[in-house]
């Protein structure tokens, strides 16, 4: 399209933006340390999938709308996809598969398979990464507050009340 | 999204320096991030202000300070925000996600872009864009858009929650840059889009929101900020109202009002709180203030809905706080 002024700008450039860019940093991912050299534009969701090969953590908008890709960022959760892998040099990262110890499955996915919180399962681990989240915030008074503080996770197959009725279960086992 | 160089700060001098050098500041990264990748922001080189010692939220006796790199749910869940300014609280729990929350920082919130989805359409005219290629919006599907602060070349709103709040509270934000330090009420933050709706607000190059005050007020306790849209939550607002009201003895001494989803800017409503002031209180008053509220709406063609759902919505919000009698 605007094939001229674009390489008008490129030209704009300082010396230093003209190609891609990398940097190194370092993440702690689910308890292992990790050193990644990464183009500037990795957001941490594809340092994860793409870098780390951790694809539990999925992709499904890219834009912030669908906590697909939520992880815990030193125990926060967050949308992967929203931000830069290098805006968290030394950062603590809890992804899906850093929540099982060994074959004992963490409590929040043992509820989610007990009450059916799934269809598909591609929200799941973003569902469950939340609701681990959720419960630690102290937000699952009742149901009503359970479905407002994991609005932030879209599940297309509409599996909410078995979603709901995991994290509610989860919560008072405590 | 377009190459570009980072770096992260360690101090405030170093990123105003760089920043007016033509480095452009990244807080939470939940607007700049997901506007780089639509490529509608294209920034070349990128400024982690993160580690600055911006995030404190206190009270002081003149009123409540928020810095701008707090997070949006670290004052949500403060309580000494949530005893002196539940208005705040209010509006900041009904903006996104909780993860979002979690990431996006006060600054940031008031410095988000439009959701005009011309505006993320690469091959779609848009002013704000693109000065000069016309407005899709104008001749489009316009009923998310603008009824006050229009011109014909952007009726697009702003988004932020938190803004309307606080332009309803008279907040003040604090700012840091090439120029010095400057103050001045969060609603000279904004422009209206006028003939140049790329320009949205009047920060300088490399300028720094660093704070938010909040002055104290008899109206700050009671109040409420009333959020319409589409769905329950995790969706920006239609239509949204906040109110804070001192009532005395039924008569409504102070109050302070602002609607979002209407206006090219957070829109406080003088007139209504004019209308208010003095009043006794009840739905004979809420109802003359949502009239004052909807003079002067310019509606488009696809919006012209928003004119009754803004005065049902002062008149819903002013009877959650004032009583409906
Ligand atoms: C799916 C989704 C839903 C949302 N829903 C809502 C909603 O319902 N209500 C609502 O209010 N918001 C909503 N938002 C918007 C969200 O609140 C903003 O994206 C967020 O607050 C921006 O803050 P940030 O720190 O991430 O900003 P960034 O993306 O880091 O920065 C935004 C802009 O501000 C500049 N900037 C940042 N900090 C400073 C500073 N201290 N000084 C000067 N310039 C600065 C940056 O250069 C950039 O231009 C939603 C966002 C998404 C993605
Ligand atoms: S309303 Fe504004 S943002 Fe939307 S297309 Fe028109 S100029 Fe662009
Ligand atoms: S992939 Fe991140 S929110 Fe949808
Ligand atoms: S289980 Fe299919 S999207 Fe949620």
């Amino acid at each position: 399209m605007a094939a001229g002024s674009a390489a008008l700008g490129v030209a704009d450039l300082p010396t230093d933006a003209a190609g891609p860019q990398t940097a190194e940093i370092e993440l702690i991912v689910n308890g292992r340390s990790r050193r990644l050299e990464l183009d500037t534009r990795t957001s941490l969701l594809d340092a994860l999938r793409e870098h780390l090969q951790l694809t539990g953590t999925k992709k499904g908008c890219n834009q912030g709308a669908c906590g697909a890709c939520t992880v815990l960022l030193d125990g926060r959760r967050v949308n992967s996809c929203l931000t830069l892998a290098l805006m968290h040099d030394g950062a603590h990262i809890t992804t899906v598969e850093g929540l099982a110890r060994g074959d004992a499955l963490h409590p929040v996915q043992a509820a989610f398979i007990e009450h059916d919180g799934f269809q598909c399962g591609y929200c799941t681990p973003g569902q469950i990464m939340s609701a681990v989240a959720c419960i630690a915030e102290g937000h699952t008074g009742s149901d009503d507050e359970i479905r407002a503080w994991m609005s932030g996770n879209i599940c297309r197959c509409g599996a909410y009340p078995g979603i709901v009725a995991a994290v509610a279960q989860a919560a008072r086992a405590g | 999204m377009h190459p570009f160089s980072f770096h992260a700060a360690a101090t405030e001098q170093e990123a105003i320096a760089e920043a007016a050098a033509g480095g452009r500041y990244i807080a939470g990264g939940t607007t700049l991030v997901d506007l780089m990748r639509e490529e509608v922001e294209r920034p070349r080189r990128l400024i982690d202000i993160n580690r600055l010692p911006l995030r404190d939220v206190h009270v002081q006796d003149d009123g409540l300070v928020i810095g701008a790199l707090a997070r949006m749910s670290d004052v949500a869940r403060d309580p000494a925000t949530a005893q002196v300014q539940p208005l705040i609280v209010d509006a900041l729990v009904e903006g996104a996600s909780p993860q979002i929350r979690n990431m996006a920082s006060i600054g940031g919130n008031l410095l988000q872009r439009v959701r005009c989805s011309y505006f993320r359409t690469l091959d779609a005219p848009c002013n704000k864009r693109t000065p000069g290629s016309g407005c899709s919006a104008i001749g489009g599907a316009n009923s998310g858009h603008a009824l006050f602060g229009t011109s014909v070349h952007c009726v697009a709103t702003h988004p932020s929650d938190l803004a309307v709040a606080l332009v309803a509270l008279d907040a003040v934000i604090l700012t840091r840059g090439p120029g010095g330090a400057r103050r001045f009420p969060v609603e000279a933050l904004y422009r209206m889009p006028g003939e140049t709706p790329h320009l949205e607000h009047t920060l300088e190059p490399g300028e720094m929101i660093v704070e938010i005050r909040v002055p104290h007020g008899s109206y700050a306790r009671r109040a409420r900020y009333l959020k319409v849209r589409d769905r329950a939550s995790y969706e920006f607002a239609v239509v949204s109202v906040a109110v804070a009201m001192d009532i005395d003895g039924g008569i409504v001494r102070d109050v302070r009002l602002a609607a979002g989803g209407v206006g090219t800017m957070p829109w406080r409503l003088r007139g209504s709180e004019a209308v208010l002031t003095g009043r006794q209180s009840g739905r004979a008053a809420w109802r003359d203030a949502a009239e004052r509220a909807i003079d002067g709406a310019q509606p488009l063609v696809g919006n012209h809905f928003k004119v009754e759902l803004l005065r049902r919505t002062v008149v819903r919000a002013l009877e959650m706080v004032g009583g409906a009698a």
